[in-house]
């Protein structure tokens, strides 16, 4: 077990787990945040991205010591003040979700691709995207809400950990 | 199935003279995790062999892309988005640069290493065709002993290495000698993100006056480890290119290429597509010279 140190949506909080655990599993065990999903567990599919120190992982591959100290942004890190962000209103408003699964890693993997290229190009977003599979959108409608929040006034320092 | 973290430790050793004293007072005992895509991926389907793992992860001092005047030094902690991300490495060393690019995805390339690519030995991995084009050296340290090798002496096997138990990668070399060089590399696999190759080629190659006077070609998943392909070079080092002699030229390397290979059947290809394709792909090389 290790004494670990997380900022997690800006909260800090200091937890007791085995070193080994995912960081999915920290983020919804042991810190009860169930916005982050579990999909193939393997890093293919890109359900469980989070922000780790404003970088996209897959936290299904992130032992829970290497994020000791670190600053975690989940889903239910992305509204600001309880309002939906851009990014969120886009992909409402879009037809960007369906069932929803891959939406909470659809939305950081978004959020890390705007705050490194605020305006995308359209091939920017499909490899920025790639890391995320979605079996419901046929992605179209996704990267509709991409370009849409792309255009809308993003702040790139908004949604960070 | 999924293994029980508890049965499992990660330790993160404050320097990496730490990690080396570790490693050298119980060979064998310890794995090395750095971005932990492939030895979690492992975790996760209950594959792990070692129970004790330490983590290099935040070791700063393994992480760096440096220059001198005759090479190109890269930290075996660099990340695949360090490598793309870096303007050297774009200007001087672009298969390298583009391999790192269609490795995993995004969030892959922000955690995985250049050191866990190489170290990790899988004949699939996308980095080493460009290393071994590229004639690339290894530095491997020890707490007793540091030792450099020509990175195609590395792979001996499927999932064996030159490294010994007690060493950790730390640097790979490159010369900064091929802005005169063709260069040509690429993948096949079913997407562009995240699949694993089927075949993969890259190739330099410096031809003056016609004549190939220098080549090297680096291929992935067509044998038990990332293969240079030395009998297809034997075959094209001081030839004509272009010409009469040309068909004659890509049928004999084609046919060098398929003797050296031996690749296998498995879910993503068979060995007699990989072959074919591999040729194909040597041929696409040629005939851009």
């Amino acid at each position: 077990m290790s004494d670990i140190r997380i900022t997690i949506n800006g909260q800090a909080r200091s937890l007791n787990v085995p070193s080994m655990k995912r960081l999915l599993d920290v983020i919804r065990e042991d810190l009860q945040l169930t916005g982050t999903k579990e999909g193939c567990g393997e890093g293919e599919c890109g359900a469980c991205a989070v922000l780790m120190n404003g970088e996209l992982v897959n936290s299904c591959l992130v032992p829970a010591l290497q994020a000791n100290g670190a600053s975690v942004c989940t889903i239910e890190g992305v509204a600001i003040d309880g309002r939906l962000h851009p990014v969120q209103q886009c992909f409402l408003e879009n037809g960007g979700a369906q069932c929803g699964i891959c939406t909470p890693g659809m939305i950081l993997a978004t959020q890390h691709l705007l705050n490194k290229y605020p305006r995308p190009t359209y091939e920017q977003i499909q490899e920025g995207l790639a890391g995320n599979l979605c079996r419901c959108t046929g992605y179209m409608r996704i990267f509709e809400s991409v370009c849409k929040a792309a255009e809308a006034d993003y702040l790139p320092d908004r949604g960070k950990a | 199935m999924r293994s029980d973290v508890t049965q499992f430790e990660l330790t993160a050793p404050a320097t990496l003279t730490e990690v080396l004293r570790r490693l050298a007072d119980n060979p064998g005992r310890h794995t090395v995790l750095a971005g932990g895509t492939e030895l979690m991926v492992a975790l996760n389907t209950g594959r792990l062999a070692t129970h004790s793992f330490l983590s290099i992860q935040h070791l700063r001092e393994l992480r760096f892309i440096r220059e001198t005047p005759d090479t190109i030094q890269i930290g075996a902690g660099a990340t695949f988005t360090d490598i793309r991300g870096s303007k050297i490495i774009c200007a001087e060393l672009p298969l390298l640069a583009q391999s790192a690019s269609w490795t995993g995805s995004v969030a892959n390339q922000n955690r995985g290493t250049l050191g866990g690519n190489i170290c990790n030995a899988s004949p699939a991995a996308d980095t080493p065709p460009a290393l071994l084009a590229y004639d690339a050296n290894v530095t491997l340290i020890s707490a007793a002993s540091m030792r450099e090798l020509p990175y195609r002496d590395f792979h001996l096997g499927y999932k064996r290495t030159a490294m010994r138990s007690d060493e950790l990668l730390h640097t790979i070399t490159l010369p900064r000698i091929y802005a005169g060089h063709r260069q040509y590399i690429r993948k096949v696999g079913t997407r562009n993100a995240q699949a694993i190759s089927k075949v993969a080629l890259a190739a330099i190659a410096l031809v003056e006056a016609g004549r190939i006077i220098d080549i090297r070609v680096g291929a992935a998943s067509l044998a038990d480890r990332p293969l240079r392909c030395t009998a297809a070079e034997t075959v094209l080092i001081g030839q004509t290119i272009g010409g009469e002699g040309m068909e004659a030229l890509v049928r004999k390397a084609r046919a060098a290429l398929a003797g050296e290979a031996e690749p296998i059947d498995d879910i993503r290809s068979t060995a007699k597509y990989r072959i074919a394709v591999g040729a194909n792909l040597l041929e696409e090389f040629l005939r851009s010279l």
